[in-house]
């Protein structure tokens, strides 16, 4: 029986987050009206010509720089050529031989802790088509120029990865950088980031490859560990079934959670590619590419590292609150702003805020809750004046828009009961009521102090000071 | 009216002898006097007028320029806001264009008053204007021989005295070569130096924009409002533009003229070249000093180019594909059938030659041998330029090798055709600016010289130019039956 080993790479789009597109001045926001946001260049007008945006290039040198890869000073734009109704001009500009970033690297953290290197071939700019619409009209498709010219880089892996979770940390990665370096929003359901996948198998300690086949167009993490898993499976039943894997284009069916062959390499367009006469050779001097360098935010992997040393986290708290800025930045805010341990900061955020964030599919930049009011929430409790069950319930009422913690404790009485002599008071009924029990515990029962002490801070609704009621109910049943 | 300058045309509007209403109005009947030159596809009366008040409002307000007023032609391949912009094709026989052209906007701007859009070869593919969907333009000197192309219709429409000024287009001596033919100068500028935003693009690194008029002096006017840069075409050069008719007076003494052995060998008609002697001559009578030049390479233009020139257009022909603007053919199938026959009915069959040339040259496995070869040949002419251009300040020659031939004489035979352009099509390989200027008549057939300068020096050209036309009257000449006298000086 021989052990199949998957060999996986990926080609990442990543759509950039300019305010015009990459040849033309026409608005690259999402979700306006078909072809409102098409000009005369996005349309393939007769006599148009491109002039790139700068700003696409700033952004993928961003890019480039952050995955340590070569940036070329001198790169070129070419012409895919292929003729489909949502390609205006019959070409697609593209990068081919002389992409702006090459060889590049990722490190990721896989489950066992360690850490593996994935090479990055290339990230190259260009164009995005538009979208052809067939659903709405009958007998026809409908083509929507909006988004053509979108800016994108399209990062190609090298074959490094070697199962689906691989690929998706690698994947979540780059999604975590490109959100980082604010150059993409990573929007996957508006297809801000999507995928396209090569599968192949070889038997475990091959070198060579087997014949790959590209899954096109995936668009969330999911559906991308999914689809890959699917291809391992099919891929490995044909090969041991004594089949051939074909080299083809397949496409991925989010409904059955299968995939499907799309086109053949026979039926494979042969691209025509040649450098666009209409452009010049994009030339980044060495003193741009220091300007850029000067300006990258702290990238996820830094910033984790520095999470370690800075607030004594594990390594684990770290990178997940490193894995997206903004979840880093609420992160640092509520600790500047708290005098609680930072472990306690991390339990809140990964805990209960997270919790609430999902609950209401909201994004961390639309908590209810501010880094600010959980600071405030979090000082009350390392001051003891609520107890962390109480700060729960605080929690709550200040995520349906009640007000900050303080507002909350006063108007509804939360403080917590400190006072030696109140507490007594408390226990001593409770001890009152309940002769049965205490002839229990005194005859040996432990298990009957919990009952106790429930008791009494059911009697305080729950404010009275754990602590103290622990103490003075051993020193009481004494 | 019809044989003044555009400065003398200039000076009578401004001492207010005529309007440009009355200019338009003749230029507009001698246009539709001579509709059987071919010469228009599209006629712009109405709007003509339109501007013409304007412009004599202008001109009242003291508040003109030089070409304020001026009528103009423009070839068929600039896209005009409002008005339809076949580039002499039935795939856009339909086609209204949303915006304007940046030449069309500034020579607007100037204040010129535009007549109509000039008939050329489909896609500016040709040399001859046969390769027209509205038919063949005419050569004024003789109805049955062919103006040139493909600016064949601006080239006649000057030469006939129906407009003063037209744009044209030079991918591979398409403004040169008409201008040769029929008798009136032209200029391809550097690459570069015009705009080519709005101009359909046919091979994008060689096109370039540039004036046709009877005189050179006419020429730096049109120049002058068409040149600069252009934030809208990355290959515009950001060059300050000289005043071109400031220029022009400069004495020839100690100009070094190159004279290249490979435009003088076998394919030149002798009579032409007996034609080039006596202009040889006059420049060295002006102190000019004639060096004999090699531009080795010279042969390999033609390969090199219609390898390059295809490629170019097998890719910038892709967006007429009936989708969205152009000839969508009757009742698709599908979208296979829809693209099939949009183009094999929009398009004619000299742009599907060089679509299916280009695509060849393009495709996997030919695409080293075919486009990368020809890359390097193109390396090898400008070289060759450079170098003749370390000693000399001209290269001088022969536009084409022979004057206007019969209309249906070459259509047989591509290859025959494509040799009319042997002396021009190097100079656009190379990105050069050079100019033809008429230089003497054989049977009844104007013969043109092309002056070929080193990159930015149009005032240079146009200087030598002006200074030939100050010393003879070849550019005065009229075609018999267009114009009661010659040019007035």
């Amino acid at each position: 029986m021989i052990r199949w080993e998957a060999v996986i790479g990926l080609e990442i789009h990543v759509q950039l987050a300019t305010q015009s597109k990459i040849f033309s001045a026409a608005s690259t926001a999402f979700g306006a009206e078909p072809n409102t946001q098409a000009c005369a260049v996005d349309l393939g007008l007769p006599g148009v010509l491109p002039v790139l945006n700068l700003e696409a290039v700033r952004m993928a040198v961003m890019f480039g720089l952050a995955i340590d890869a070569t940036i070329a000073q001198h790169s070129v734009f070419a012409r895919k050529n292929y003729f489909y109704p949502d390609l205006p001009k019959g070409y697609q500009i593209s990068q081919y031989e002389l992409p702006i970033v090459e060889h590049g690297r990722l490190e990721i953290t896989l489950d066992d802790g360690v850490q593996k290197v994935i090479g990055i071939t290339r990230a190259h700019l260009e164009e995005d088509a538009g979208k052809s619409l067939h659903e709405e009209f009958d007998e026809f498709t409908g083509v929507d120029l909006n988004r053509a010219g979108t800016p994108l880089i399209e990062v190609v892996s090298e074959p490094d990865m070697r199962s689906a979770k691989e690929a998706i940390l690698y994947m979540k990665k780059i999604h975590s950088i490109v959100r980082y370096l604010g150059i993409s929003d990573g929007n996957m359901q508006e297809g801000s980031f999507r995928c396209d996948a090569n599968v192949s198998i070889r038997p475990a300690g091959d070198a060579g490859y087997g014949t790959r086949t590209e899954i096109k167009n995936l668009n969330s993490f999911r559906f991308v560990e999914r689809a890959i898993d699917f291809e391992i499976g099919r891929q490995t039943a044909v090969l041991e079934d004594g089949g051939e894997i074909a080299q083809e284009t397949r496409l991925y069916d989010d409904v059955t959670g299968e995939t499907r062959s799309m086109r053949s390499k026979e039926e494979a367009n042969d691209y025509r590619y040649f450098p666009d006469p209409d452009l010049l050779p994009v030339v980044i001097p060495q003193d741009m590419v220091e300007a850029i360098r000067g300006q990258l935010p702290e990238l996820p992997s830094e910033k984790a590292t520095r999470f370690c040393t800075q607030y004594g986290l594990d390594a684990h708290d770290a990178e997940t609150l490193a894995t997206s800025r903004e979840l880093a930045e609420y992160f640092e805010h509520t600790a500047r702003h708290t005098d609680a341990k930072a472990k306690l900061v991390v339990n809140w955020i990964t805990g209960e805020l997270s919790a609430a964030l999902n609950q209401d599919h909201i994004e961390i930049t639309e908590s209810p809750v501010s880094s600010t009011m959980l600071a405030g929430l979090l000082n009350r409790i390392e001051d003891g004046t609520i107890s962390g069950k109480i700060a729960k319930d605080v929690f709550r009422s200040m995520w349906t828009g009640e007000g900050d913690a303080d507002t909350i404790i006063e108007s509804r009485g939360l403080r917590q009961i400190t006072d030696d002599s109140e507490i007594e008071r408390l226990v001593d009924q409770v001890l009152q009521d309940n002769p049965e029990q205490v002839e229990q515990f005194r005859s040996g029962k432990d298990k009957v102090f919990g009952f106790f002490v429930g008791r009494v801070m059911k009697l305080s609704q729950g404010k009275a000071n754990p602590k103290q009621v622990n103490g003075l109910l051993r020193k009481k049943l004494k | 009216m019809e044989n003044l300058s555009v400065s003398q045309l200039a000076a009578g509007l401004d001492h207010g002898e005529f309007s440009s209403v009355e200019l338009t109005r003749h230029f507009l009947h001698r246009m539709q006097a001579h509709g059987e030159l071919n010469a228009f596809i599209t006629e712009m009366d109405e709007s003509a007028i339109v501007q013409a008040r304007r412009a004599d409002q202008l001109i009242k307000e003291k508040k003109h320029g030089p070409l304020t007023g001026i009528p103009l032609a423009h070839k068929d391949i600039f896209c005009m806001d409002g008005t339809r912009t076949s580039c002499g094709s039935r795939m856009l026989d339909q086609f209204v264009a949303p915006y304007d052209a940046t030449v069309v906007q500034k020579l607007g701007q100037a204040g010129c008053v535009v007549l109509g859009k000039t008939n050329m070869d489909e896609f500016a593919m040709g040399s001859s204007n046969e390769n027209s969907y509205f038919g063949p333009v005419k050569n004024p000197w003789n109805p049955g021989h062919v103006p040139g192309g493909s600016s064949g219709g601006s080239a006649a429409a000057v030469a006939a005295r129906l407009v003063p000024l037209a744009t044209g287009t030079d991918t591979g001596g398409s403004i040169r070569q008409p201008a040769a033919l029929c008798g009136i100068t032209g200029l391809k500028p550097t690459y570069g130096r015009v705009s080519r935003y709005g101009m359909i693009a046919y091979a994008s690194s060689l096109d370039q924009a540039g004036p046709l008029a009877k005189s050179a002096q006419d020429c730096a006017y049109l120049l002058q409002a068409m040149a600069g840069f252009d934030s809208r075409d990355s290959t515009s050069m950001d060059e300050p533009v000289p005043a071109y008719t400031q220029a022009l007076d400069q004495p020839l003494q100690g100009r070094v003229i190159g004279i290249p052995d490979e435009y003088f060998g076998a394919g030149l008609k002798p009579e032409v070249q007996d034609i080039m002697a006596q202009a040889i001559d006059w420049a060295e009578g002006q102190g000019c000093i004639i060096q004999p030049i090699r531009l080795p390479n010279t042969e390999l233009a033609i390969p090199a180019y219609y390898v390059i020139a295809t490629a170019e257009c097998s890719s910038n022909l892709s967006r007429f594909d009936g989708i969205r603007f152009g000839h969508r053919c009757k009742a698709p199938k599908d979208l296979h059938d829809l693209y099939r026959r949009s183009r094999s009915e929009g398009f004619g069959t000299e742009v599907k030659r060089r679509i299916m040339i280009g695509t060849y040259a393009l495709s996997a496995g030919y695409y080293d041998a075919y486009y990368l070869k020809a890359q390097q040949i193109r390396r090898l002419i400008s070289t060759d330029f450079s170098k003749a251009f370390e000693t000399v300040d001209f290269i001088l020659g022969p536009t084409a090798p022979e004057p206007a031939f019969r209309i249906g004489e070459k259509t047989d035979d591509p290859v025959t055709m494509y040799l009319s352009d042997i002396y021009t099509i190097s100079v656009n390989l190379a990105g050069l600016p050079a100019i033809s200027v008429p230089c003497g008549m054989h049977e009844g057939l104007p013969v043109g010289m092309q002056l070929i300068g080193n990159y930015l020096t149009e005032d240079r050209l146009l200087n030598f130019a002006h200074q030939y036309q100050l010393a003879t009257d070849w550019h005065r000449q009229c075609p018999p039956g267009f114009a009661q006298g010659s040019v007035d000086e």
